[in-house]
């Protein structure tokens, strides 16, 4: 059984479908990348998971638990984070405290204990802070640790919302365009932790990602979708060969020609 | 600049982050617990004063600042504070039990409230509260018989632990009872902070869609925050009234509510401070209009001065200074610390997004 099962999920609004029956399959402790031309679904698949959104038709499943059945903030404390393409990170607040929201369904104390600071909760701090910390570590963020958000540069709020994700040790993480907007050093740095993440953690990968060269790198297998359709699915290679992506994405536009000579994106 | 190295977890979870800020809020309590020696009897009760407005601001502050809900509303959870405590006190409860359990049942009704106002947000969220305030005074008109209607209430005196509290004849007392109030709701705000509801507010405010992800129910949390924050404002109204020595339906007018927002946004919206300075601002803006219109314009008095100055006043703070006054104090703080290596574009304020179309 996979860890996700989606099943013949449709979603639209209005009149854009921006899902068109998809079925797909993640597995435990691998890492899936989702691709596709802009407006393709790939985050709308995300919302779904995410129980933003509701779909038309189809299930979704995690772990045998139907998500359908469940409302956005009962998805997290199954073991399922995310982040977003457009970071959505909590701004007037600092790296370490963002990290600790993380945190949230590990949380044990009721509201007069953590009113009172009560030792049960001074001790749960502890647990929460020890479990921050080691993110902050692997993350090299000891410099931003306690600053504000409101004031961090864009790479380093990539990080931090990879972090605040990670610090909810999460059984299946959800990355909307990990890499987008970084530089070649800090893709590279990204490439090591998606893989330190699936490979010591056991945690399960599930991206959307353009730049093909780092989704050659970190995944196990590839899904290209375009208008909420499945168009091929497969390892790296096969897909980026396949007729029907490279039909895609040369019909798309003239940014995809430029960047398979590159050979580095579809 | 003092340099913060971290040995222990509990180094970022203990109240004060070194000696030296421990020592500058002992030396603070100090002072406030000197100050029935070192003023006279007319400035303790103005001092006073602005404690129970550092409540009622508190109270608010943690709905507005922590959680990002605005309420014109609160005047009526200070009504009713207020009224509870002395209907409590009236039919024989003791003082020291009527006054948590009017924070408790301002609390509970204030999370009553909160369930049809979760669906509202910002300016919608303000007018629906303001409604509510509009009607509290109409609902005291009505319930006469409890109310005591226009006519109003005269609250007994307090009474705690055979120790009568009278405002004229023991005002010593009142500002240490006061002092007392400000300083346990104070510690729980604090506390709150460094838990995981106080994040989970903080979460609502910023970015409400991030909250959900990270597993914060929306609807459960802003229910606690107006819970909580409308149980301080109660006990900041219940006090409030109990110093005024009479109060009806009109006491607790929703212009109160408006003063109140007014007053954490000057001081510095979501900072414990902030509430506390703007009470200052507020308790002491009367009397230093009418200093100033006694030496200018000869003693007359201008009808609503008072308001339109502090109307100006926010609108000054909101176009120049959004985090009010603590937020500036921070600035120019942190400015002295860095000199001469301050730059100039540090505290630019970030461009916000609209928080629509964000999820794509
Ligand atoms: N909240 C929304 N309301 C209306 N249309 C939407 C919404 N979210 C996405 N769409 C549309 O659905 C399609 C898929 O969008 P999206 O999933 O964001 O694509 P991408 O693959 O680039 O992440 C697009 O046509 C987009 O305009
Ligand atoms: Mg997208």
């Amino acid at each position: 059984m996979s860890l996700l099962e989606i099943e013949g999920v449709t979603l639209k609004f209005g009149g854009v479908t921006a899902v068109n029956n998809l079925t797909m399959n993640v597995n435990e402790a691998e890492v899936f990348a989702l691709v596709g031309p802009n407006g393709a679904g790939k985050s709308t698949v995300f919302n779904l998971i995410s129980r933003f959104y509701t779909p038309v038709s189809g299930s979704i499943k995690f772990d045998g638990v139907d998500l359908l059945k469940l409302a956005p903030h009962e998805v997290p404390s199954l073991g399922i984070a995310r982040t977003f393409q457009n970071i959505e990170l909590f701004h007037q607040a600092t790296v370490l405290q963002n990290l600790l929201v993380g945190r949230h369904r590990h949380r044990q104390s009721s509201l007069l204990p953590q009113l009172l600071h009560l030792p049960s909760v001074r001790a749960e701090e502890r647990a929460h802070r020890e479990a921050v910390e080691q993110v902050i570590d692997f993350l090299d963020l000891q410099p931003y640790r306690d600053k504000m958000i409101a004031g961090l540069p864009y790479g380093v709020r990539k990080v931090v919302e990879l972090g605040r994700a990670l610090a909810s040790k999460p059984r299946l993480l959800l990355l909307d365009e990990p890499a987008s907007g970084l530089s070649v050093e800090e893709t590279q740095n990204m490439r090591w932790w998606i893989d330190d993440i699936r490979r010591q953690m056991g945690i399960t990968v599930l991206m959307v990602e353009h730049d093909m060269g780092l989704v050659g790198k970190v995944s196990d297998r590839v899904l290209a979708l375009a208008d909420g359709a499945k168009l091929a699915e497969g390892t790296p290679p096969e897909v980026q060969s396949h007729p029907a992506v490279i039909e895609a994405y040369l019909g798309t536009s003239a940014i995809s020609k430029t960047a398979d000579a590159k050979g580095a994106r579809v | 600049m003092r340099f913060h190295f971290k040995t222990s977890y509990d180094d970022d979870i203990r109240l004060f982050i070194d000696g030296w800020k421990f020592s500058l809020y002992a030396a603070l309590l100090v002072f406030m617990l000197a100050l029935p020696w070192l003023i006279d009897d007319f400035y303790l009760g103005e001092a006073n004063n602005v404690l129970i407005w550092s409540v009622c601001g508190l109270g608010l502050m943690l709905l507005t600042g922590q959680t990002g809900q605005a309420s014109l509303g609160h005047s009526a959870f200070m009504a009713l504070g207020c009224y509870s405590c002395v209907i409590m006190m009236e039919s024989g409860v003791p003082f020291i039990i009527a006054l948590p359990m009017a924070g408790v049942i301002t609390g509970c009704f204030g999370a009553l409230i909160a369930i049809p106002a979760l669906k509202l947000h910002g300016v919608y969220l303000a007018i629906a509260t303001l409604a509510l305030a509009i009607l509290a005074d109409d609902i005291i008109v009505l319930l006469e018989p409890w109310t005591g209607g226009v006519a109003g209430k005269v609250p007994p005196d307090i009474e705690v632990f055979g120790l009568t509290i009278n405002r004229w004849g023991n005002p010593t007392e009142w500002y240490y009872m006061t002092l007392i109030v400000v300083l346990v709701c104070t510690l729980f705000y604090r506390n709150l902070l460094r838990a995981p509801l106080g994040r989970s507010f903080a979460a609502v405010r910023d970015s409400e869609i991030s909250a959900q992800a990270m597993g914060v129910n929306i609807a459960r949390t802003k229910t606690i925050a107006f819970g909580l924050s409308c149980a301080i404002t109660g006990l900041g109204g219940a006090l409030m009234g109990l110093f005024a020595g009479a109060f009806n339906n009109e006491t607790f007018n929703f212009l109160l509510s408006i003063q109140l927002l007014m007053m954490i946004v000057v001081g510095g919206l979501g900072f414990i401070h902030g509430a506390f300075l703007g009470a200052i601002v507020i308790a002491f803006l009367p009397q230093f209009l009418s200093i100033v219109s006694d030496t200018m314009g000869h003693g007359v008095a201008i009808p609503g001065l008072e308001s339109a100055v502090f109307g100006v006043i926010l609108i000054v703070f909101i176009l120049f200074e959004p985090m009010g006054l603590y937020g500036r104090w921070l600035k120019i703080r942190t400015f002295l610390e860095l000199f001469p290596f301050a730059r100039k574009d540090m505290f630019k304020r970030q461009k916000s997004y609209l928080k629509t179309e964000r999820l794509r």
